[in-house]
């Protein structure tokens, strides 16, 4: 890949995105060397995903005890130990407050994302999510997927203040969306464009005729309203344009049957095969080239995970649960975060699990997972664990344990952008600005 | 608008709550990709059943000259009548003219007049200018160099505040001819609506903003701990309160302040279960009192405000407490300080002779704590007789509680204590003036508006705090009208209040 391509596609994004828009796959973001071909001559493009849990750790069950390739596998890492080799355990990146009220579970996890701590939800920058699905995105069904397994409909995905993308929750609805109405299998014997979708294309463009006319008469603010609203109209006409076109052939894919129904809610059993099944869709619906980017939310970041016939939620429990003497932390608090991981390798099992090329999708996807805070108990934002997950076809460096010593988290976001190819020399403010790669994580 | 039976398939995204009003988030919430590719699902779904042959003749005004043949001028009475309903004011020309082309388009490629009044009608729906509300201004011949709303604009933000629709034909009308910028004009549609059975629609939807019932959609129960807590009987407890709210508010237009202490009240059969009373009506809802000899008076101690504001497990005097004041009074309790020490809450919860005043006071042993939750939890202790479901009971972990609280200064034991301080406190109506503004409004008070709160906070107490009348002086009063933006339109979201779909 060439420097020409990076910049010209820097320039389409800064001009409004209408270079990337133009191309249907940028080479940037199809593996480094070209080697990556499936077996139906097609490039394998690369995913970037979050994947968040809340109530941070037991520091001594989490953390190595030493840095580098070598470090012995912490008690609850182990359920990740068969992908030690495909994983980069940070810790002790701190989120920098700079003064800014750190408001309980959100302070963290928005300042991590979008380098930027902030005293609430009004975040000042689009989360890293975002930013990357900005580039990585386009041409595919869905800008990015929100995901949410423990009932609760928010995320941190945003691309302003005030517009959060809101989760699905329910693995019937995620099904319903993605492979119902509007999904086209790529491996289908015929292809025939649908007239309707022709038409449907056509009444999008003519709701759009009035763009020119309805900017010029609105104030500043509501013309930015307004601007999103013409934009999300515009993804949608992409999205047919892309139903008019036969889709590219994939291998290993046969369409996924719908899940049954399931209690959606914050009983941990139920949670975890919410987001088993919600981790399976996913797979396949990266697999079949209809998003990109994704964002799964496995406990909210005040946890409210809870054990059947229990008073008590993993939340409350960080805050009331007395610390047990003999083993120097608080037990029950201390089995959520474990389970935690647990369910984090479930995730990582749904996207091993699936065959691309010579390899996997998880080799094919950098999947960026994080908490929300260190010791839940005090809501510190310091040393907030962090790991990345996956080959990213190539462009990430995996298998080691890096120790932040406090230095600013938004050393990783930076680092995961850049070795993603977006283009951007420092992120972050105040404390947290910084422009040192991680060079041990970028390829 | 159509039919209530013609199906709305999309799912609508999380509104934004600002300063306790989805009405004023939606304001500035935007519209992500999500919203707007579920607005279209539901656009589709409405047009292809309005357009179905068992409903068109319902529907569409006239019938096309020929099976082949484009019909352009019944197209084009199909788009003026119903692109006149969606967009609040007459189509222009080139509206017009953009969706009777479509119309033609779709039934060249597709075959059949009605797919293309279906196509049509699909591109109406998804316009923004059906999906948001726009203020028109206009020049003010009454004060040259100024503007004011135009009449279509004002009959918008009248028919939302008054019944949470969009205008009907007599106001469109009044709109036409100018009569909604005479006073009289005006004072007649105003009276109009107000009679109408559809302003209860207006209450209830308010109510339910300013009740945050939205929490129950990310609201659990554990089944094993409060079995009697269901889906069913969570969606009844909301309409159990609001139904409470619009009979007693509308219907028999009484004191707001009596909502805290009344006994009267709704039930169902799942309501019966938790309140453990006897409800005769099978399906649907009955009338009813709270005995005397119950604990229970005023909306405070329903089922769907208690159960709201506790965790999964348990009861939360600090939630509660949290609750009331910013609900009710408009007051603003601090998040908790991100480093608080919970160590001296020693476990307990379920502990022998545990209450939740004890652990509490533990916990405000810290003078960190105790500045906030001075403000909720003598609040809320009073309401420690009922569980985290809202459920009665006499003892916590086999203990008596004291019920004892304060608000203002002022001491009282208990739930009925609590609804008589809340009835006779002078910052509840207040608030509840500041909030119906607001929601009117769409936005928060600008500085000012101040008199303007005064005065209608001053019309409430004189009409010994009747809504409806409270509703009328906004209606009537000119800064409901005003003109925000000098330069430009401002924009709202159409679905206030949406309620989400069919989820597993």
């Amino acid at each position: 890949m060439s420097q020409l391509d990076r910049r010209s596609m820097l320039r389409g994004i800064m001009n409004g995105a209408a270079v990337a828009m133009a191309l249907p796959l940028l080479d940037v973001f199809l593996d480094v060397n070209g080697e990556a071909l499936a077996a139906t001559g097609q490039r394998i493009p690369i995913r970037f995903g979050t994947w968040v849990w809340g109530c941070g750790f037991v520091p001594e069950r989490w953390i190595p005890t030493s840095e580098g390739s070598d470090y012995v596998m912490p008690a609850d890492l182990e359920p990740l130990a068969a992908y030690r080799k495909q994983m980069a355990i940070l810790s002790g990146f701190d989120v920098k407050l700079d003064g800014v009220a750190n408001k309980p579970h959100v302070t963290g996890t928005l300042g991590l994302r979008t380098g930027v701590p902030v005293p609430n939800e009004t975040v000042r920058a689009p989360t890293i999510d975002v930013l990357m699905g900005e580039v990585m995105g386009q041409g595919t069904r869905f800008r990015s997927i929100e995901l949410s397994a423990s009932g609760i409909e928010r995320s941190y995905s945003f691309r302003g203040a005030g517009s959060p993308n809101p989760s699905e929750t329910s693995p019937l609805a995620l099904y319903k969306r993605i492979f119902g109405e509007g999904f086209q299998d790529p491996n289908a014997e015929v292809f025939a464009p649908d007239p309707e979708v022709m038409v449907r294309k056509s009444v999008l463009s003519a709701v759009s005729d009035d763009r020119q006319r309805l900017m010029k008469t609105l104030g500043s603010s509501d013309r930015q309203r307004m601007d999103e609203y013409f934009t999300a109209v515009r993804q949608l006409e992409q999205r047919l344009e892309l139903q008019l076109q036969p889709p590219a052939k994939v291998e290993n894919f046969t369409v996924p049957k719908a899940p049954g129904k399931t209690v959606v809610d914050a009983e941990i059993g139920n949670v975890m095969e919410n987001h088993k099944i919600m981790a399976g869709l996913l797979a396949q619906a990266l697999a079949c080239n209809q998003t990109r980017v994704f964002n799964m939310l496995f406990s909210d970041t005040a946890s409210n995970l809870r054990r059947s016939a229990s008073s008590d939620t993993h939340h409350t429990l960080t805050h009331e649960e007395p610390v047990n003497p003999t083993l120097g932390y608080q037990e029950q608090s201390a089995w959520f975060a474990a389970q935690s991981m647990v369910a984090c390798r479930d995730f990582v099992d749904a996207l091993a699990g699936i065959k691309e090329g010579s390899g996997t999708l998880l080799d094919n996807t950098l999947l960026f997972a994080h908490s929300d805070c260190s010791i839940a108990k005090a809501h510190a934002v310091e040393g907030i664990p962090m790991m990345v997950i996956g080959g990213a076809g190539g462009r990430v460096r995996t298998g080691f344990h890096k120790a932040g010593r406090a230095d600013s988290a938004a050393r990783v976001g930076l680092s995961i952008q850049q070795a993603m190819g977006v283009q951007v020399e420092k992120w972050g403010a105040g404390s947290m600005d910084t422009n040192r790669t991680l060079t041990e994580l970028v390829a | 608008m159509f039919a209530p039976d013609v199906p709305v398939t999309g799912r609508f995204e999380r509104a934004l709550r600002e300063d306790g009003l989805i009405a004023v988030g939606t304001s500035h919430g935007s519209m992500s990709a999500f919203s707007v590719e579920q607005y279209d699902v539901s656009a589709r779904s409405i047009a292809a059943a309005v357009t179905s042959k068992e409903r068109r003749a319902q529907f569409v005004p006239c019938q096309p000259k020929s099976e082949t043949e484009f019909d352009k001028a019944c197209a084009s009475k199909f788009v003026q009548q119903y692109g006149g309903q969606l967009f609040r004011r007459p189509l222009t020309v080139q509206e017009r003219d953009r969706f009777v082309t479509i119309a033609g388009a779709a039934q060249q490629k597709l075959g059949g007049f009605y797919k293309g009044l279906e196509f049509a009608l699909i591109g109406m729906l998804d316009s923004p200018q059906f999906l948001l509300r726009m203020d028109r201004s206009e020049p003010d011949p009454a004060h040259p160099g100024a503007v004011r709303l135009d009449g279509w604009s004002k009959a918008v933000r009248l028919s939302y505040f008054l019944t949470n629709s969009t205008p009907d034909a007599e106001l469109l009308r009044a709109a036409a001819t100018g009569e909604l910028h005479s006073e009289q004009g005006l004072a007649r549609q105003v009276e109009r609506l107000l009679a109408s059975p559809r302003v209860e629609m207006a209450v209830r939807a308010f109510f339910w903003d300013m009740l945050q019932f939205d929490g129950f959609n990310d609201l659990f129960k554990d089944p094993s701990i409060y079995p009697g807590y269901t889906v069913a009987a969570a969606a009844d407890a909301q309409e159990q309160t609001l139904r409470t709210v619009v009979s007693h508010l509308v219907q028999e237009n009484g004191d707001y302040r009596d909502l805290f202490t009344t006994r009267k009240t709704w039930v169902s059969r799942p309501l019966g279960i938790l309140y453990r009373m006897p409800v005769g009506t099978r399906n649907g809802w009955e009338q009813a009192e709270y005995p005397a000899s119950s604990a229970r008076a005023g909306i405070l101690t329903d089922v769907s405000m208690l159960a709201l504001h506790s965790h999964p497990g348990r009861s939360s005097p600090t939630l509660r407490g949290k609750f009331m004041r910013e609900i009710f009074l408009c007051q603003r309790v601090p998040d908790p300080p991100a480093n608080v020490n919970f160590s001296v809450v020693q476990d307990a919860v379920n502990r022998p002779g545990s209450t939740a005043r004890l652990r509490l006071a533990e916990h405000n042993d810290n003078p960190v704590c105790a500045g906030c939750h001075k403000l909720t939890d003598p609040l809320g202790l009073t309401l420690e007789n009922f569980d985290g479901a809202g459920g009665f009971r006499a003892k916590e972990n086999g203990v008596s509680m004291d019920l004892s609280g304060a608000l203002d200064g002022e001491d009282f034991v208990g739930p009925q204590g609590l609804g008589q301080a809340l009835q006779d406190n002078p910052g509840v109506p207040a608030c509840l003036v500041e909030k119906m503004y607001r929601s009117a409004i769409g936005r928060d008070i600008a500085g000012p508006e101040e008199p303007v709160l005064e005065y209608l906070v001053g019309r409430f107490e004189s009409s010994r705090f009747r809504l409806p009348q409270l509703m009328r002086a906004i209606a009537l009063s000119k800064s409901f009208y005003a003109v925000q933006n000098q330069t430009g339109l401002v924009l709202q979201k159409t679905v206030a209040v949406a309620k989400k779909g069919d989820r597993s």
